[in-house]
């Protein structure tokens, strides 16, 4: 019975990532899209953050939204899974529900 | 007609944009389909419930008054993120009294919110169906 | 599996509808069934007819009217939001006294029961917005 919870913004903007992280029980994963992508970056004061995630949690990045941003896969922290529209539909079926953090 | 729990997820506060409001909408048309409805106010989402709220001077409709109709609707487990408020300097004595009245216990009236911590609510999460953000 | 999408937000102003589309577009072409596509909020503006973007950029309006039309989907704007924010088809227009209507091909506009027995029917309910 997991969750996917749904990032749309990115960790400068919204609370939305940390309300994530407080809220999210181990197992569920984490799909970055939108501006939400903006999280990856291993350089930005966000990354720390990301990076205790991976550690409970399954984390994804939808590549046309990095694409779009101009965020590269070299300037990603490791361990972020990318996915393309048809992986957003596939863990959309994987798992139980989804929690869109709007 | 098949029995879903439904979680309705308010994270923004009233009155600076309609999410708040047509959500309630949504929770209030929702209840003519007894489903099982849970709703938790998380972030600024916790501001919707404050007392007093008085829209007279912004010349838009309160909508808050209706919060206290969803008793009637069997709209009773209201969860409000205990850290939410914290951060916020908010206690129960700010939020409405929102009550509703058991039928299975001589219609004693009892409280609908109950303030729970992040990990109670993530709990409460992973118990839901379908889940609604607005 | 059987999905219930819902889209908070206008075109243009916000990805979501975008990210929406894209969304339902790869999960019929993985032959999923769409329940409904329900729009609330800004949504609803997803539904007008007089949408003139430039020629240079995608148009969302007859984006969702076409990939609807194609996959023969229900595209149901909420009656409330849609009341607020002018978007009338030709009843709700006569009905409300307006000299116009301007619901695009596809879109029909109905109560927010359907977005509940969207979420009843379908096996999963993705939510887009802002």
């Amino acid at each position: 019975m997991s969750v996917l919870h749904i990032i749309n913004k990115s960790p400068f903007d919204r609370n939305s990532l940390d309300s994530c992280l407080r809220l999210a029980l181990e197992g569920s994963a984490i799909l970055l899209i939108e501006d939400g992508v903006y999280a990856v970056q291993k350089k930005s004061t966000a990354a720390a953050r990301l990076q205790q995630a991976l550690g409970k949690h399954l984390v994804y990045a939808l590549q046309p939204d990095m694409q779009a941003r101009g965020v590269t896969t070299d300037s990603m922290i490791d361990g972020i899974e990318l996915v393309d529209y048809d992986g957003f539909v596939k863990l959309a079926t994987e798992f139980d529900k989804s929690q869109s953090w709007l | 007609m098949a029995t879903k729990k439904f979680l309705y997820i308010n994270r923004k506060a009233p009155h600076g944009s309609i999410y708040a409001h047509e959500s309630l909408e949504v929770v209030l048309i929702g209840a003519a389909f007894e489903q099982d409805v849970t709703l938790a106010f998380i972030d600024d989402g916790v501001y919707q419930l404050m007392k007093d709220q008085d829209t007279s001077a912004i010349g838009s409709k309160n909508f808050a008054p209706t919060f206290r109709a969803l008793g009637d609707y069997d709209v009773n487990q209201i969860y409000v993120e205990r850290e939410s408020l914290e951060m916020r300097g908010l206690d129960k004595d700010d939020l409405m009294p929102l009550t509703w009245e058991d039928e299975d216990d001589d219609w004693a009236e009892k409280d609908s919110i109950h303030i729970v911590s992040s990990a109670e609510l993530a709990e409460i999460f992973e118990q839901q169906e379908v889940i609604l953000n607005f | 599996m059987k999905f219930a999408i819902l889209v908070n937000e206008g075109p243009y102003t916000h990805q979501a509808s975008d990210s929406a589309w894209h969304f339902t577009e790869a999960a019929l072409r993985a032959g999923h069934d769409i329940v409904r596509v329900f729009f609330y909020h800004d949504g609803v503006n997803n539904g007008t007819r007089l949408s003139v973007p430039p020629q240079d950029d995608r148009n969302i309006s007859e984006r969702w009217s076409e990939l609807g039309q194609q996959h023969e989907l229900e595209l149901i704007l909420c009656v409330a939001a849609a009341q607020r924010r002018g978007l009338l088809d030709e009843d709700e227009a006569k009905r409300a006294g307006k000299d116009s209507n301007n619901i695009a091909p596809g879109f029909e506009i109905s109560g927010l029961g359907q977005l509940i027995d969207a979420g009843i029917q379908a096996d999963r309910t993705v939510v887009f917005g802002d």
